[in-house]
């Protein structure tokens, strides 16, 4: 009997964990389905061409935010990554030592900060000083994301590639830098690359810090010292208003978002498998 | 060893050292920036504004209380829903799933933390709080005698926010845990097995071997939903107050600096934000700090075998 009990446990149990599967892809697969519903029959030439007009007028866009969109992303991560690699060759080069290790935690804890707390920060670092809201500020509050993703990514990455291609480089006579910056991290830079995607996707879909770092701008704008228009913000500022007009180029643009960042993971996804694929060949 | 390659090295240590000091620096200036601009908050209100309700911006006065209830509420609410279905998802992945599924399961989860919280937000509403309302309209009138489920049914409100914040913190607490069941020695399974254990039972080894971990899994996701924005802030309603209700509109800190932040004027406005963000900051850093530890002491437990294979490395290095 007891042992009857015991199996009927065990077999509800794993039922219960396939549930618990279910459950969670049950959201994922609406919010996918409802975002491409809504937005396919938003989505039209003009979302692309043209920046926004006032509600009740017709053939307006989001252009400008996706130009935006880009150039934010784009200053965050030019400042961003090369910091990034090279924080990560020093955590794995001397890892064990303390200062690794804090460098390190540091990164997990600044990867916990809200996103929203960032934003705050770029406020004081970036808009206060000047008595303007920028898209540098809101490229200052993304690449500040980015660091800590770029830096922990290059950091695993690195530890991956043999130790006997620096011991092969160092035996040669290179030094340490030289072993570093052309054996090792040649190496690992298609992973890296592939988790650097991976940051900029995640980070290029950030509404929180941008609302009052970026700002908004309901025209084009490609000067950096001003506010501009991005996506995520173009999308909640439609989303919020009363107007039927306006939220569905808010569904168009959260499926241009969301098409983004799928095709970014699967990107990714793709990659990694060649990765394996040649570590394990070779 | 020549000196040339000695002072090569030192300046590629400390060339690459400062921009590894960058992060501590970045980490140490939010700390110092907040409480910088929160200065003049921090001496206008003291502990009250801990203690205190009332926001008003014209007559510049501000009390965060409904907005900390609001966070941890929530936060709270989030995870209560969140963790079973996150276990359930890690030990599926790591101890059931055919060896087939368990990579494009791991994708799928992936993909539930990659899309973009504006678009959770914008579901939310527009497809999520409808259904909530519904549900709402529905509810028999002996349940609404429970301060739980009382209150008008608006669809957004407390209990909307909470079910998206579940959503969106699952993917992190089942991907740590994952690791978590993944760290854990097979003999713990096998050893149960041969006990006599039925599948069930030698899971509860592993996740009683892990549970340090495991704790660490679920603090790290509470981190994340004290900290999630947007999806909140477009379904919460956004109405200061403090109830158990899951029905009524409330308020987070997150959701009033999203909200405010950019058309705050007064000096004080400003600073009695950034002090909300303070206050956020203090309580993400304190949660990921001790959920880091839960997973770092379960990682040294089951090390050992990585200790001897970075060994290699730590001998090609001269002893630094």
């Amino acid at each position: 009997m007891r042992e009857r009990w015991r199996k009927a446990l065990s077999a509800s149990i794993v039922w219960l964990c396939l549930l618990a599967v279910v459950l969670a892809l049950v959201p994922l697969a609406l919010v996918l389905f409802y975002v491409v519903q809504q937005g396919i029959s938003s989505l039209n030439p003009a979302f692309f061409t043209h920046v926004p007009v006032p509600h009740g007028e017709e053939g307006g866009g989001m252009a400008n935010a996706i130009v935006g969109s880009l150039m934010v992303t784009g200053i965050g991560a030019i400042g961003a990554i090369p910091i990034g690699i090279v924080a990560g060759v020093y955590a794995a080069e001397y890892r064990g030592t303390w200062f690794a290790s804090a460098t390190r935690f540091a990164a997990d804890t600044l990867n916990g900060v809200p996103s929203i707390v960032i934003g705050v920060f770029a406020y004081g670092i970036a808009v206060l000083p000047f008595h303007r809201y920028s898209a540098f500020a809101g490229a200052f509050a993304l690449g500040v994301m980015m660091l800590p993703l770029v830096m922990r990514t290059t950091e695993e990455l690195l530890l991956l590639v043999p130790s006997t291609l620096r011991e092969g480089a160092l035996a040669l006579g290179a030094t340490r830098a030289r072993a570093v910056f052309s054996v090792v991290v040649p190496a690992a830079l298609p992973g890296i690359l592939t988790g650097i995607l991976l940051a900029v996707a995640r980070v290029a879909g950030e509404t929180a810090p941008l609302l009052f770092t970026a700002l908004n701008n309901n025209f084009f704008n490609s000067d950096p010292r001003q506010p501009i228009s991005t996506l995520t913000v173009q999308v909640y500022t439609y989303a919020i208003s009363p107007y039927e007009d306006l939220h569905r180029q808010a569904w168009a643009g959260a499926l241009v978002l969301v098409a983004i960042v799928l095709s970014c993971s699967l990107m990714a996804r793709i990659a990694t498998a060649r990765l394996e694929k040649m570590q394990r060949g070779s | 060893m020549s000196p040339n390659i000695r002072s090569d090295d030192l300046l590629f240590r400390v060339g690459t050292g400062i921009l590894a000091f960058l992060l501590i620096a970045v980490v140490g200036g939010i700390a110092f920036e907040l409480w910088r601009v929160s200065a003049l908050s921090r001496h206008a209100f003291g502990w009250t504004f801990w203690l205190t309700d009332v926001w008003d911006p014209v007559a510049g006065t501000f009390g965060a209380r409904t907005y900390i209830w609001g966070t941890l509420y929530s936060s709270l609410l989030a995870l209560m829903i969140s963790t079973p279905i996150a276990l359930g998802i890690a030990i599926y992945i790591s101890e059931l799933a055919p060896s087939r599924l368990q990579r494009p399961l791991v994708f799928v989860t992936e993909l539930l933390a990659a899309i973009p919280s504006i678009v959770y937000g914008l579901w939310a509403m527009f497809v999520l709080v409808p259904w909530v309302r519904q549900l709402e309209t529905a509810t028999p009138d002996w349940m609404k005698a429970f301060p739980l489920f009382s209150g008008p049914p608006f669809g957004i409100g407390m209990g909307a926010a909470a079910l998206i914040l579940a959503v969106m913190v699952i993917p992190f607490s089942s991907s740590v845990a994952r690791e978590v069941l993944k760290a854990v020695p097979q003999s713990q399974r096998e050893g149960a097995y041969a006990l006599g254990a039925t599948r069930w039972e030698a899971i509860r080894m592993a996740l009683f071997y892990g549970r340090t971990g495991i704790v660490g899994a679920v603090m790290l996701g509470l981190g994340r939903a004290l900290g999630e924005t947007m999806a909140v802030t477009m379904v919460i309603g956004n109405t200061p107050q403090i109830s158990l209700s899951l029905y009524k509109p409330q308020y987070t800190m997150s959701a009033v600096l999203a909200n405010e932040f950019a058309e705050a004027i007064t000096p004080l406005h400003i600073s009695a934000l950034v002090e909300v963000g303070l206050v956020l900051f203090v309580m993400t850093l304190v949660i990921n700090v001790i959920s880091r530890a839960f997973i770092w002491s379960l990682g040294r437990q089951a090390a050992p075998r990585k200790a001897r294979s970075t060994a290699a490395t730590a001998l090609a290095e001269p002893a630094a």
